[in-house]
């Protein structure tokens, strides 16, 4: 068995795991049989962020099916439109099966490599979030693997609890094998996408809230300028769309799908070629590109829902140094802790090249989905800043204190007190986490960061 | 765990009471660590030397584990109570050391075994227990402390030069066994460095503090460094000390 240096996307805090590439349930089941006291944990395409998909000492089984880009693990019913599918089959997969056939993936996160098990152990969420809720909700069963090897069936109507505590479990519940996922009809492959310009902070807020007509968009989200200083503090790009009608779109096919990779990141890059002059002059050329006034056209799915997917390996641009995502959400009353969060960030000469605010819809049932009604602002920084550690505890104490959380796809850093203040039902989940897998088979290095899993394996 | 801002979560300082290794720790304690251990000989100077650090993390848990430096085959135990206490060593800091300066070996040929045993033969067989340990866990870095004085062991006192000559060596080959699993060792090379160990001690050129010293380690670790010498030209001194020949050598005022 291949022993293997694994990390998530911001490729920080690499650790060494025993890596079985199978989605055999026979192949998982001796795996998890031949376990030690470090435990298994699932990785799909290791496209979140900290260090949810890696076990340090332990075994890490990778369920993956790159090599089906025909998706013949996942079977579409053109009448119901619920897609049958393999967990490890990714959301690009799908769209390909999917898209040319009138069906779409009714939560899309912003990359489309990633796969379904991750997906719901994630929780993922869109722009439609406001609009949909997360992906969990579109969910009406899945096959879980249990840590005895016993495989379940589970749905909101069956099981609630394990069901919910599954959805944005972070693969601490058992390894998701299959689920059957509601799709979203379309009549076009493309989104008819309004965008305009923002001046400053205060105009990005009041164009999102629910005054606002952000409510009337299914897809709704702002990027967000943080180097910029003065009166245009916080200004940004905000675009909102929904899939457009057929008659729209050119062309004799209107389904017509093909996402393709344009080019991809070289493969080293220096520690600090993104800073503070290179992201400011992004920023500046980003705001620019935007129209003045409000502008509406239509753009493809990948251009729209996947922008980053076009460059492959992205995650590279930061240099061997990584990168982290620092993604929070704070109460809509809140946007004062979002000012002196943007504010704390930009002081510290923090450059974010890629910062998105969004208006997020309510919370599911699911204790450690991370979505809840609020703003939610996702930043991206170089890993080797210094001072980062207590820049970043300082910014976690403000969101918490406003009632705020931490979203633990990216999570690479909050303390484990955070996420139980962040999040009212851990004990709840922790419960049933034990239920579901008394003996402790289950970890991940997140898990033993934050103290998601007793420390020591029952034996 | 290590988080992804390169924090470590559980640390451990052997030679609780080394100046340097304090030094160390001040610069490694930061918002994400949650757990220090001290291992030392003494308990309460361990506990008076870290008090500043306790007192301004009051989030950070401190612990105390007593051992004897000298006793090689108790290391495996004291690595077993260390985890006991804080589950996985993510970072552990070997600082632990005699210097012995100006003792008459001649007449006192115990000092050696004694010196050996602190020095070497604990030290080695800590590595060991702490090796076996990181590897399991599939991370995990050790520091150990050595002194350029093993670069080229000189006149004056080559029993203390041999000792960092030799765990040195043996450093730099059990991170070479090493590579792969995750775990690996840093090995710090400083030169004179001015505590209450070499106080009275006439200071060497390129002499160095505690909290220097704690800097470049703390660099040291971030970038995943081998070896780092404190101050950094010393390295380029030792370059060539190491290869000069040996008639010119003896004549050399060191």
């Amino acid at each position: 068995m291949p022993r293997e240096r694994l990390s998530g996307w911001g490729r920080t805090a690499w650790t060494v795991a025993d890596l079985v590439q199978s989605t055999d349930p026979n192949i998982i089941r001796s795996t998890i049989a031949s376990s030690g006291e470090r435990g298994v944990i699932a990785r799909g395409l290791g496209r979140s962020y900290g260090a949810a998909a890696q076990n340090a000492g332990g075994h890490v089984i990778e369920l993956t099916s790159e090599h089906d880009p025909m998706g013949a693990d996942a079977v579409l019913d053109p009448v119901s439109g619920l897609l049958d599918v393999a967990s490890s089959v990714s959301i690009d997969s799908i769209l390909r099966l999917c898209v040319p056939r009138g069906w779409f993936i009714p939560v899309t996160p912003g990359t489309r490599f990633v796969t379904v098990g991750g997906a719901i152990a994630s929780d993922v969420h869109g722009k439609n979030h406001h609009f949909d809720g997360s992906f969990g909700q579109h969910v009406r069963s899945l096959t879980l693997m249990l840590a005895s090897g016993e495989v379940v069936e589970l749905s909101p109507q069956s099981h609630p609890e394990w069901f919910w505590a599954t959805v944005g479990g972070m693969g601490l519940t058992g390894i998701i094998l299959r689920a059957t996922v509601a799709m979203l009809p379309i009549q076009s492959s493309r989104v008819r996408v309004e965008t305009e310009r923002l001046p400053n902070f205060d105009a990005v807020c009041d164009a999102m809230s629910g005054d606002g007509d952000d409510s009337t968009y299914r897809y709704s989200v702002c990027w967000v300028d943080l180097l910029a200083t003065g009166s245009s503090m916080g200004r940004g790009v905000l675009t909102r769309g929904d899939h457009a009608a057929p008659s729209e779109v050119k062309g004799d096919d209107p389904l017509a799908y093909d996402p393709r990779l344009k080019v991809s990141a070289p493969g080293w890059v220096p520690n600090g070629l993104l800073n503070k002059y290179t992201i400011k002059a992004f920023n500046e050329a980003w705001f620019r590109k935007a129209p003045a006034k409000r502008h509406i056209g239509l753009e493809s799915i990948p251009a729209f829902f996947h922008p980053l997917d076009g460059v492959n390996k992205w995650n590279r641009l930061y240099g061997p140094q990584g990168f982290l995502q620092y993604q929070f959400i704070v109460p809509l009353d809140r946007t004062d802790v979002l000012r002196r969060v943007i504010e704390n960030f930009s002081e510290a000469g923090v450059a974010s090249f890629l910062a998105v605010l969004k208006r997020m819809g309510p919370q599911n049932l699911a204790p450690l989905s991370f979505p809840t009604e609020g703003w939610t602002l996702t930043l991206d920084m170089a890993a080797g800043i210094a001072g980062l550690p207590e820049l970043l505890s300082r910014v976690d104490g403000m969101v918490l204190d406003a009632g705020g959380r931490h979203y633990l796809a990216k999570d690479s850093h909050v303390a484990p007190s955070a996420v139980r203040r962040g999040y009212p039902r851990f004990d709840e989940w922790m419960s049933t986490r034990d239920e579901m897998d008394p003996l402790g088979v289950w970890r991940s290095d997140l898990a033993r960061r934050l103290g998601l899993v007793h420390p020591g394996r029952v034996s | 765990m290590k988080n992804g801002v390169g924090v470590a979560q559980n640390i451990v300082l052997f030679g609780g009471t080394s100046e340097i290794g304090i030094a160390i720790l001040k610069r490694l304690v930061k918002p994400g660590v949650a757990r220090v251990v001290l291992v030392s000989r003494n308990i309460d100077a361990a506990e008076v030397a870290s008090e500043g650090l306790s007192s301004q993390f009051p989030e950070v848990d401190f612990h105390h584990i007593r051992f004897d430096a000298s006793d090689a085959s108790a290391m495996q135990n004291v690595v077993a109570s260390v985890a006991e206490e804080v589950g996985d060593i993510d970072v552990a800091v070997i600082a632990q050391g005699l210097l012995n300066e100006g003792s008459d070996y001649y007449s006192h040929p115990d000092g050696l075994v004694e010196m050996a045993n602190v020095n070497f033969t604990g030290t080695m067989t800590l590595m060991y227990a702490l090796a076996a340990r990181v590897k399991a866990q599939g991370y995990g870095k050790i520091v150990l402390l050595s002194s350029v004085a093993g670069e080229r062991v000189r006149k004056g006192n080559p029993a203390y030069g041999a000792t960092k000559a030799g765990i040195d060596g043996f450093a730099l080959a059990l991170d070479h066994e090493l590579a792969g699993t995750g775990a690996s060792v840093l090995v710090v090379r400083p030169g004179f460095v001015a505590t209450k160990m070499t106080s009275g001690m006439k200071k060497a050129p390129f002499s160095t503090d505690a909290e220097s010293v704690a800097a470049i380690v703390e660099r040291g670790i971030a970038s995943d460094k081998k070896v780092v010498w404190a101050p950094g030209i010393l390295r380029w001194l030792f370059l060539v000390l190491k290869n000069v020949p040996l008639p010119v050598w003896r004549r050399l005022p060191l």
